[in-house]
C-alpha cells in the first residue's frame, strides 16, 4: 500500500502520518475526456462523431424514462457550466408536473463572457454532442423542441451547428420518432446580435421572443414562466453537450471527477499573459497554478512574474499571484477567496499589467452592455466606468474613491439581474488586492 | 417641421449615438426594399422554425438577413419585417435599435471590427488597433474615403484564447499581429478575402507550443452495463 501511494504523483502534497496522502487533481486522462474533437483535429460529422462514441445506445437512454435521466444527472453532480454553477438536476426537477403548456429546452450560446471561449469549440468541432445532449435532456424535461441560441457574431459556428442539425435529421436522429424511440424532438437555431446581457437566460427569453434583451424579474422563474410564457429550462451549451456522455458512461464515473459538490470535468478557456493562451479539458478542482503550467506553457517570464488572475471570466473578483500560488479551480475554493468560477475563462495578468486600466476596461464593457431597464445598473455602470477613467488618468481623488465604493454597495444586488453585480465585483476584487496601488495613483 | 425636429432632437440630452440613429433612419425610410426571391424562400424557413402564433420571433433573423442583403438595415426593411411577422413598425424598430450587430446606415465595402476588450489588449490588441489605423488613414468608426473599409470597436468576440481577434466581414482573424493585419488588409483592399482563423501555425486554440492533450485520435469509450 504504501508503494502505490509512493508511485502516485504526488508533486508537492506531502505524505502525511496516516500514510494517507491528498488526493491529486489535474490529471485526467484522454480516454476520460468527453470533447474529444475539442480542437478539431478529427470529422465533426454524424459519422465522425458516432466513431468516437456519440449517438451510441440513445435509444435505450430514452427507454429508462425521464425520471431516471433526472436522476443520474442528479447524481453525477453536474452544475451549470455558464457561470452559474446551478445543480442541473435540480434546475431541471423545477419544471412543472402535468402543465397543458409545451415545454421547451433552450440552449444559452450567446457566449460572451470576456475570457470565454469554450462553447465555440463544441458548436465547431463536436455540435453532435449538443444536438444529442439536447434529445436526451430534452426528453427528460419533457420538452417539444429545442432552440439554440447562439450569439450572432458567431457565423461559422451558426453554420457548423445547423448542419450538425440537418445530418442529424437525414439519420433520423432527431425529428419524428427520435432514434426509434417513438418521442418526436425538434431543434431550432436562433441568433443572437451583440448583446452580452442576452446570456442572462430571462433576457436570452426575451430576446428569441422578438424584443429587446432585458431581463424579466424573477420570479417568475423559467420553468414556470419561460419562452412564450411556457415552462422552459435554459442550459449552457458545455452542461448540455456533457450529458450524453454522463448518461452513457455512468454519473458515478462523472462524480469521481472534482471535490465533493464540485465534480466532474471543465472546458477551461486559458487567455492573457501565458506563454501558450488554449482552451483545455481538466478535472474540476485542479490547482489553478498547475492548470496554467502543464497546459499554457506557464505565465510569460515565469510564475513569480505573475501579478494577478481573473479566474472565471471578467465577472469574477480578481485574483493576487499569492492566493493563485494555491488556490483550486472549482466553484468552492473559489468562493472561499472572495472570487467565483464563473465560466473557468482564465486571464492571466502579468507584472508589466497596469491593474487599474485592465479593471477599468472591465467597467467600460459592462457600461457598454448595460441594458438600461433599471435605474442602480444604468446609471451605477456609467459612474464606475467615469470613475475608474479619472483614476486611470491620474485624476482620481479620495472622494472619488470612496464614491466608487458607495456604488458597490448601491449597485450589488440591487438590480434586475446579475449583470449590476457583474460589473461592481471586479471594483470590488481590485480594491481589496491592489488598493495601495488605486490610492498611489490618485492626486490626493 | 422636420428640421425644427431634429434641432429638437440634438439639443436634447439623448446620447450622440441615438441622434445620428434617429437622423439617418428618417433618410432611409423611402429606401425602396424588398427581400430578394432567394431570400424569401429563406424567410419561409426563418418562420417555419417557430409556432405560427410566434411570428415575431422571426425578427432578429430578419433583420440579419436584410443586413446580409443591403450592407445595413435601412427603415424600409423594418417596415417590410413589421408586415411579414404582423407587429407594429415601432415593436421591430426598438428591437433592431437594441442590439449592436445592427446598422443604421450604409458602410464600406469591408467593415473591421476589432475586439479591445482585456484579454485582447493583453495580447497586443491596441498595436493592432495603431496598424490599421495608420494603414488606412482612419480612426475607429470612420470609413476610408474610397468607401473601401469601415473600422468599429468591439467588445468581446468569444475567441480569447487565440487573441487579438479582428472580425472583417463577419469573418474571424485570429492570433493577428501587426505583420499578418497589413497582409489581411492589403488583400480585402484587392476584395481577396484572406483565409480565416488563426494567423498563426496552430489551427485553433490548442497550445500553440503544442498540444498537451488529445495527441492521438479518441475512440469510443466503454458504456455502461445497464444500458
Amino acid at each position: 500500500m504504501l508503494s502505490t501511494f509512493l508511485k502516485q504523483p504526488i508533486g508537492q502534497e506531502r505524505l502525511v502520518s496516516s500514510l494517507v496522502t491528498k488526493r491529486f487533481y489535474g490529471g485526467l486522462n484522454d480516454n476520460n475526456r468527453i470533447f474529444t474533437n475539442l480542437y478539431g483535429d478529427y470529422d465533426s460529422s454524424v459519422t465522425g462523431a458516432m466513431k468516437r462514441g456519440d449517438w451510441q445506445q440513445t435509444k435505450n437512454i430514452i427507454s429508462k424514462g425521464k425520471e431516471w435521466i433526472i436522476s443520474e444527472i442528479k447524481k453525477s453532480g453536474i452544475r451549470g457550466r455558464g457561470g452559474a454553477g446551478f445543480p442541473t438536476g435540480l434546475k431541471w426537477s423545477f419544471m412543472p408536473k402535468n402543465d397543458p403548456r409545451p415545454s421547451y429546452l433552450v440552449i444559452n450560446a450567446d457566449e460572451g463572457e470576456p475570457g470565454t471561449c469554450k462553447d465555440r469549440q463544441i458548436l465547431l468541432n463536436d455540435p453532435q454532442k449538443l444536438v444529442e445532449g439536447c434529445l436526451l435532456s430534452g426528453y427528460a424535461l419533457g420538452a417539444k423542441a429545442s432552440y439554440i441560441y447562439v450569439r450572432g457574431e458567431f457565423k461559422k459556428e451558426i453554420a457548423s451547428l445547423q448542419s450538425a442539425i440537418d445530418q442529424a435529421y437525414e439519420h433520423n436522429l432527431i425529428g419524428k420518432n427520435a432514434c426509434g424511440s417513438g418521442y418526436d424532438f425538434d431543434i431550432h437555431v436562433h441568433p443572437g446580435a451583440g448583446a452580452y446581457v442576452c446570456g442572462e437566460e430571462t433576457a436570452l427569453i426575451e430576446s428569441l421572443e422578438g424584443s429587446t434583451g432585458k431581463p424579466r424579474i424573477k420570479p417568475p422563474f423559467p420553468p414556470q414562466f419561460g419562452l412564450w410564457g411556457c415552462p422552459t429550462n435554459v442550459n449552457n451549451v458545455e452542461t448540455i453537450s456533457s450529458c450524453p456522455t454522463i448518461l452513457r458512461r455512468g454519473s458515478s464515473w462523472y462524480n469521481s471527477f472534482g471535490r465533493k459538490n464540485n465534480h466532474g470535468t471543465k472546458i477551461f478557456s486559458i487567455s492573457g499573459h501565458v506563454n501558450n493562451p488554449c482552451v483545455v479539458e481538466e478535472e474540476m478542482s485542479i490547482p489553478l497554478k498547475t492548470l496554467i503550467e502543464k497546459h499554457a506553457g506557464g505565465v510569460r517570464g515565469g510564475w513569480d512574474n505573475l501579478l494577478a488572475v481573473i479566474p472565471g471570466g471578467s465577472s469574477c473578483p480578481v485574483l493576487p499571484k499569492n492566493i493563485c500560488d494555491n488556490v483550486l479551480m472549482d466553484y468552492d475554493d473559489l468562493e472561499k477567496n472572495n472570487s467565483s468560477f464563473g465560466t473557468g475563462a482564465i486571464i492571466v495578468m502579468d507584472k508589466s499589467t497596469d491593474i487599474i486600466k485592465s479593471i477599468a476596461r472591465l467597467s467600460k464593457f459592462y457600461a457598454h452592455e448595460s441594458c438600461g431597464q433599471c435605474t442602480p445598473c444604468r446609471e451605477g455602470t456609467i459612474w464606475v466606468k467615469s470613475l475608474m477613467d479619472k483614476i486611470v488618468e491620474g485624476k482620481g481623488t479620495k472622494k472619488d474613491l470612496k464614491l466608487l465604493e458607495s456604488l458597490i454597495t448601491a449597485v450589488k444586488g440591487n438590480t434586475i439581474c446579475a449583470l449590476g453585480d457583474a460589473a461592481v465585483l471586479p471594483i470590488e476584487g481590485l480594491l481589496r488586492h491592489f488598493r495601495k496601488e488605486v490610492e498611489l495613483r490618485l492626486i490626493d | 417641421m422636420l428640421s425644427l425636429c431634429q434641432n429638437k432632437i440634438k439639443q436634447s440630452v439623448s446620447t450622440k449615438l441615438s441622434c445620428r440613429l434617429f437622423t439617418s433612419l428618417l433618410e432611409t425610410e423611402k429606401v425602396p426594399f424588398d427581400f430578394t426571391q432567394d431570400n424569401y424562400e429563406k424567410v419561409e424557413n426563418i418562420l417555419s422554425k417557430y409556432p405560427t402564433e410566434q411570428k415575431r420571433s422571426a425578427i432578429i433573423p430578419l433583420l440579419h438577413l436584410a443586413q446580409d442583403q443591403e450592407g445595413y438595415v435601412p427603415e424600409s426593411a423594418m417596415m417590410k419585417i413589421a408586415s411579414i411577422v404582423a407587429c407594429p413598425v415601432s415593436k421591430v424598430f426598438e428591437t433592431f435599435t437594441f442590439y449592436t450587430m445592427f446598422r443604421p446606415k450604409p458602410v464600406g465595402d469591408h467593415v473591421i471590427e476589432i475586439c479591445t476588450n482585456l484579454s485582447c489588449t493583453l495580447r497586443g490588441a491596441d498595436q493592432v488597433l495603431n496598424a490599421i489605423q495608420d494603414k488606412l488613414g482612419i480612426k475607429i468608426g470612420e470609413t476610408t474615403k474610397d468607401n473601401k473599409f469601415t473600422l468599429l470597436e468591439v467588445e468581446c468576440q468569444g475567441a480569447c484564447a487565440t487573441a487579438p481577434v479582428v472580425v472583417i466581414d463577419g469573418n474571424y482573424y485570429e492570433d493577428v499581429e501587426v505583420k499578418s493585419i497589413n497582409s489581411i488588409l492589403r488583400d480585402f483592399a484587392r476584395d481577396v478575402v484572406p483565409k480565416s482563423g488563426t494567423q498563426s501555425k496552430r489551427n485553433g486554440p490548442e497550445p500553440i507550443g503544442g498540444k498537451t492533450t488529445l495527441k492521438s485520435e479518441p475512440w469510443a469509450q466503454k458504456i455502461r452495463e445497464d444500458l
